[in-house]
């Protein structure tokens, strides 16, 4: 069968086949989930805790209940089913329970003919608290077995010595995926007892797990539908306003509409762990490197959501994409009464590579050695252990390569103009060009695929021949990333026609997708899509005598033998398949295990001028190399290549929310700052292709990467441009002044 | 809501004085933060949108109504500056000079300028016409002004001997939509330096201990720069909060002051 | 009270209590939600029209005070049968991935060509910089511009 785009497919893969929800996102006409909209809906709000700990003595819904247009309040008495959901641990209640556990912990709902009668009704309620300390401390937490998990990686020799030694201590703040749409649910009842729900999220299938068992319903009574998402990168795989937007629905009969605004959403949601983490790197006087020590400690915040996944991730790639023989971790993820915690892109690798890459640059600093060259020496490939689990690398894992090829990106030219738009500052003209100076720094960074430590991964595709033409049936959750595009041209390039239409099923029609996360859908509903293609391919061909299926029909030695029509004669012709990859275990008590499905490299370089004696920085340019496997749209790739190195030095230079006793002092897009047009660096990319041993085509998952090693790229260069070593971003402009008293201050070159 | 949309400044004094308790309505660019996030509600609201009188930009008055956007391209150097900082450009199409005055933020990025060029805050009531207050004397504190409830914002009166060597510098924690800092503007005149400084204390202010010590100075060496900035850190009263610190605000109001310094000498 | 102004072309008349938005108003009741709410602060420009002739923040005009104005939001930028040529760019150089930041910017970006047809790039940065994208990293939407900007007009 042909594996290249097929004569006569022009949107096949390898092109960069244009999105077909693009028409209507440019037009204004795309349906976000926040955009829907009845004649006859109520609004759902919410009233939340002003406490990051505190019982509450008092609940009164009756102020509420007494104003004109309110139509239902409901507490967690009125939950019907399961008082607690989560997706990992189920430990979380629907409404408080009597003790609010976080700032903003929802208390109770409202539901009401308008927008502003349901916030003010929501504002009426009652509610009297007695304030508990936070504790908001996680090594405090860690301390008092308060930990979500723990985590012990032992490999090779515990008491090994290197003769070059370095240690470091280094801290990522609470970064927010802040994705531009709000979360937002519809919920229209059918009637019968039942609901449809269309509810920004990453995964369907989990959110009605959840969903059926705090409402005590029949699965089937309840449909939960992809809807028009504004983003997730982490922030709708959990439960937000899924339940409770369901129990207004099913308490009023009434079709109930509820959207976060940008405050309410910055509390609404999890965040990135934020992480402290203490690392000890030994190696030989040749740089290899012998032993590395570490001791993770990662914030979760009030409830489980994921907590347990992130800290597996981030104790698994403590050492990065390196060969280490003898490994010793100790990681816990803590549960305090911090704002909880969860997906965030890169989910966990992040933190670690931040720590790991920064040890690397120690490390080449205390050897003397290039910082490349220490990692290609060190490099991990295919056939090798992996450092903490022991698990050998199969399928590609072109380290050096990407590693060369981002090296070899030519610089880009020293700054010779004095536009302000070009130098640290900006507009604020805060920073003559005599004053700047530049740094170069480099970062790799490796993730794990899909869903790991035993699993049980899978995504559902059907593929149906209609008269039409094609169509793909999944209930993935397309979050803008381009999935649904890319189903269209795996269709393509096996079915041989560019007629594919995306149809999104809801929970009813369809198993489950997984989740839209850990870089995997590509690989996991684009592999479904891809066997029930092959799967519909090979019937049609079988069932018509053929040895060839085209756009028009079914051939055999280059003559159609069936059209269309007649195929479809007795009505549409459809293949299933429940795609998995392949197997993972969960680690033993030392962490060993073949733990992960696949792997994923990256490396990144960065350029910045800094602004020593202000300490403000401007990144001009980050470039990077991407392990792909097989580009299967080269401009979605770049797409999400660019995208994400912005969420990395968002983190690196500026992002950062700030808690205080449990407090989010910042929940605004006026004070948690993410890149604008003018911070953004220009950015260079380049792929490369080695095959995976699994998915469709040897493509690889390629979304969370570039948040990964961005962000140790960026904090690399400031730290070359300073001659100083850093420990936590985002880097404040303290950290990097702290040397400007004895750097001499270069002109420019 | 009560809504008057004024067509001209004696319709928009006559509301004012009517519903002393109405809130004005420019360029909207934080009344209706307040209504969207804060859910405020004002009972009465008086729109000035429309009043030709207060659009007027002269050299010695810039009418309250003229926008960020046109101030991007006014003849004092560092009010341009300025006004190329301030938000967006979708904010500069509608906020307004008079609404930074009137909200009299700490942070608020036109306010050094007025400080530097010792510019009057002009204001008019139906009963009592106009009057005119030196800026020092307008802004009393946190978001707090001397305005009295029947007064509306007219402009802001500058005087003739304003330097034209005049330069403006903001830090911010990113390069476009942020607060800042800490902000400064240095003007350099006949009769010595200006150097006022915003996001270091409740209002705009003039570092004037550091004016003295260098308008002392028969030259500006290199040394007395950097006592001239060592005095600028230490005259402001900055405080820590969740954008940045006290340390680091007074560190980077000497850099800025020396910086802007230079700036006019070259 | 009634407040009547123009929006793509039309004259419209709503019904207004309070101090809600102009975007309030154009999703909630003219049934035009394509003008987006990222933040209701003016602080990322998902909320972006034209009135009067100036790309501004809808979340931060009061519906109230927008009688007798012009308004264009991203609806009244192409018609049934074509997309208007930043558009069209748009969907050329991949820039649309969750596209919740998409109406903003298209509007602003041709209110920017229209202003200044051939924008170099950190005048496009620049333009721009009040439009908020957390998904592309504005690369491919600086790329649409540039393309633009060397057009003929």
């Amino acid at each position: 069968m042909t594996t290249d785009t097929s004569a006569g497919v022009r949107s096949g893969i390898g092109t960069s086949a244009r999105r077909p929800d693009g028409e209507p996102k440019v037009s204004g006409n795309f349906a976000y989930a926040s955009d829907l909209s009845s004649e006859d809906m109520l609004w759902g709000a919410t009233r939340r805790s002003p406490h990051a700990h505190a019982r509450m003595v008092n609940l009164d819904i009756t102020p509420a209940l007494a104003m004109s247009g309110v139509r239902a309040v409901l507490t967690q008495n009125d939950v019907p089913g399961e008082p607690l959901f989560g997706q990992e641990e189920q430990d979380q209640p629907v409404l408080c329970d009597g003790i609010a556990r976080y700032w903003g912990e929802p208390v109770a709902i409202v539901a009401a003919d308008d927008e502003e009668t349901a916030r003010r009704a929501a504002a009426a309620i009652i509610v009297e608290w007695e304030p508990l300390d936070p504790l908001d401390d996680p090594d405090e937490a860690a301390d008092h077995g308060k930990v979500f998990r723990e985590m012990r990686i032992r490999r090779g020799d515990e008491e090994a010595v290197g003769s070059v030694v370095v240690e470091g201590f280094y801290e990522t703040a609470t970064q927010d995926q802040a994705p531009l749409g709000p979360e937002a649910g519809f919920a229209i009842p059918d009637g019968l007892g039942g609901l449809d729900l269309y509810i920004t999220s990453q995964w369907i299938h989990v959110d009605h797990r959840q969903i059926i068992a705090c409402l005590d319903m029949e699965p089937d009574s309840i449909r939960c539908h992809p809807a028009g998402i504004g983003g997730a990168f982490g922030s709708r795989e959990d439960i937000s306003l899924h339940i409770h937007v369901a129990m207004l629905s099913l308490a009023t009969g009434r079709v109930v509409k509820m959207v976060y605004d940008r405050s309410e959403s910055f509390v609404g949601h999890v965040k990135r762990h934020p992480a402290r983490m203490w690392y000890r790197h030994e190696a030989d006087e040749d740089g290899n490197l012998v032993k590395v020590t570490a001791r993770l400690v990662f914030d979760g915040g009030a409830y489980a959501h994921t907590s347990r996944a992130v800290l597996a991730n981030a104790a698994f790639f403590t050492v990065g994409a390196y060969r280490c023989d003898n490994v010793v971790v100790d990681a816990a993820v803590s549960q305090t009464n911090n704002p909880p915690c969860g997906a965030m892109r890169g989910f966990g690798a992040v933190q670690t590579c931040f720590g790991s890459e920064m040890q690397m640059d120690r490390l080449a600093q205390a050897l003397d050695m290039d910082p490349l060259e220490l990692r290609r020496r060190n490099a991990l490939a295919p056939g090798d252990p992996m450092a903490t689990s022991g698990q050998i690398i199969q399928g590609s894992l072109p380290t050096i390569g990407v590693i060369d090829a981002v090296e070899a990106i030519p610089l880009p030219l020293p700054l010779t103009e004095d536009d302000p738009r070009l130098l640290p500052g900006g507009t604020g003209l805060t920073t003559p060009k005599s004053a700047v100076v530049r740094g170069v720094g480099y970062a790799v960074g490796i993730k794990n695929l899909a869903f790991s430590e035993g699993f049980d991964d899978f995504a559902e595709a059907r593929v149906i021949m209609t008269a039409a033409g094609i169509e793909v049936h999944t209930a993935a959750m397309e979050v803008g990333q381009g999935l649904v595009t890319v189903c269209q041209q795996i269709a393509r390039t096996v079915l041989g026609t560019d007629r594919v239409a995306v149809v999104w099923d809801d929970t009813s029609q369809i198993g489950s997708a997984g989740s839209t996360s850990a870089s995997r859908q590509t690989q996991m509903t684009g592999g479904a899509v891809y066997e029930a293609s092959i799967g519909l391919r090979d019937r049609l061909i079988a069932d018509h005598g053929g040895d060839d299926l085209r756009d028009d029909g079914v051939y055999r030695n280059s003559e159609r033998v069936a059209t269309i029509a007649e195929i479809c004669a007795g009505g549409p012709i459809e293949h299933h398949v429940q795609f998995r990859h392949p197997e993972t275990f969960e680690p033993d008590e030392n962490g060993q295990g073949d733990v992960h499905a696949g792997f994923v490299v990256a490396a990144h370089r960065a350029v910045v001028d800094v602004d020593p004696e202000l300490g403000l920085v401007r990144v001009v340019r980050v470039d990077t190399a991407q392990d792909v496997g097989r580009a299967l749209n080269p401009q979605a790739i770049t797409g999400q290549l660019e995208g994400g190195i912005m969420q990395g030095m968002g983190l690196a230079v500026m992002e950062q929310l700030v808690v205080d006793g449990g407090v989010i002092k910042n929940p605004t897009f006026t004070d948690y700052l993410i890149p604008t047009f003018v911070d953004a660096p220009d950015v260079e990319t380049r792929i490369i292709e080695e095959g995976d041993h699994w998915g469709p085509f040897g493509a690889k998952g390629i979304g969370e990467s570039p948040t990964i090693s961005s962000t140790p790229a960026i904090v690399a260069a400031i730290s070359n441009a300073i001659g100083k070593n850093l420990t936590r971003v985002p880097v404040p402009p303290e950290d990097i002044i702290g040397n400007a008293a004895t750097l001499k201050a270069s002109p420019h070159s | 809501m009560e809504f008057t949309a004024a067509h001209d400044l004696e319709e928009a004094l006559v509301a004012k004085a009517q519903q002393p308790d109405a809130q004005l309505l420019a360029g909207g660019t934080d009344l209706m933060v307040e209504v969207n996030l804060a859910d405020h509600r004002p009972p009465k609201v008086i729109s000035l949108r429309r009043v030709e009188e207060l659009q007027e930009v002269l050299p010695d008055r810039i009418g309250a109504g003229a926008t960020w956007a046109r101030l991007e391209r006014s003849q004092y150097r560092a009010l341009a500056q300025a006004a190329r900082t301030i938000g967006s450009p979708q904010i500069r199409a509608a906020g307004t000079i008079g609404g930074n005055v009137g909200t009299a933020s700490p942070a608020g990025d036109g306010l050094p300028w007025i400080a530097a060029a010792d510019a009057d805050i002009v204001v008019q009531s139906a009963e009592r016409g106009e009057r005119i207050i030196p800026w020092s004397e307008f802004f009393v504190g946190v978001k707090r002004t001397s305005i009295q409830p029947d007064e509306v914002i007219t402009g802001v009166a500058v005087p003739q001997d304003v330097p034209v060597a005049q330069e403006f510098a903001k830090v911010g924690a990113r390069n476009a939509m942020v607060i800042s800092t800490v902000s400064c503007v240095v003007m350099r005149g006949e009769d010595g330096y200006r150097v006022a400084l915003g996001s270091v204390a409740p209002t705009p202010i003039r570092a004037t201990r550091a004016e003295q010590m260098i308008n002392a100075e028969s030259t500006v060496s290199d040394a007395a720069l950097d006592e001239f900035a060592r005095i600028v850190s230490d005259e402001v009263t900055p405080i820590t909060d969740h954008r940045s610190t006290e340390a680091y605000r007074r560190h980077a109001a000497g850099v800025l002051a020396r910086r802007l310094v230079e700036r006019t000498l070259a | 009270m009634n407040v009547t102004f123009t929006v793509n072309g039309e004259v419209q008349t709503v019904d207004i209590s309070g101090p809600e938005s102009l975007l309030s108003v154009l999703r909630n009741n003219l049934d035009l939600p394509g003008t987006k709410d990222a933040c209701e602060q003016g602080e990322c420009g998902s909320c972006t029209v034209t009135l009067d002739g100036e790309a501004v923040c809808s979340c931060l005009v009061m519906a109230a005070d927008a009688q007798g104005t012009i308004v264009t939001t991203v609806e009244g930028l192409s018609s049934d049968d074509s997309l208007h040529p930043v558009q069209v760019a748009m969907l050329d150089a991949g820039a649309v991935q969750c596209g919740f930041c998409t109406p903003g910017i298209v509007v602003a970006g041709a209110h920017l060509l229209d202003e200044n047809p051939h924008p170099t790039e950190v005048e496009i940065r620049e333009a721009l910089s009040g439009n908020i994208c957390r998904c592309t990293g504005y690369g491919a939407i600086l790329r649409a511009f540039e393309k633009l900007s060397a057009e003929e007009s």
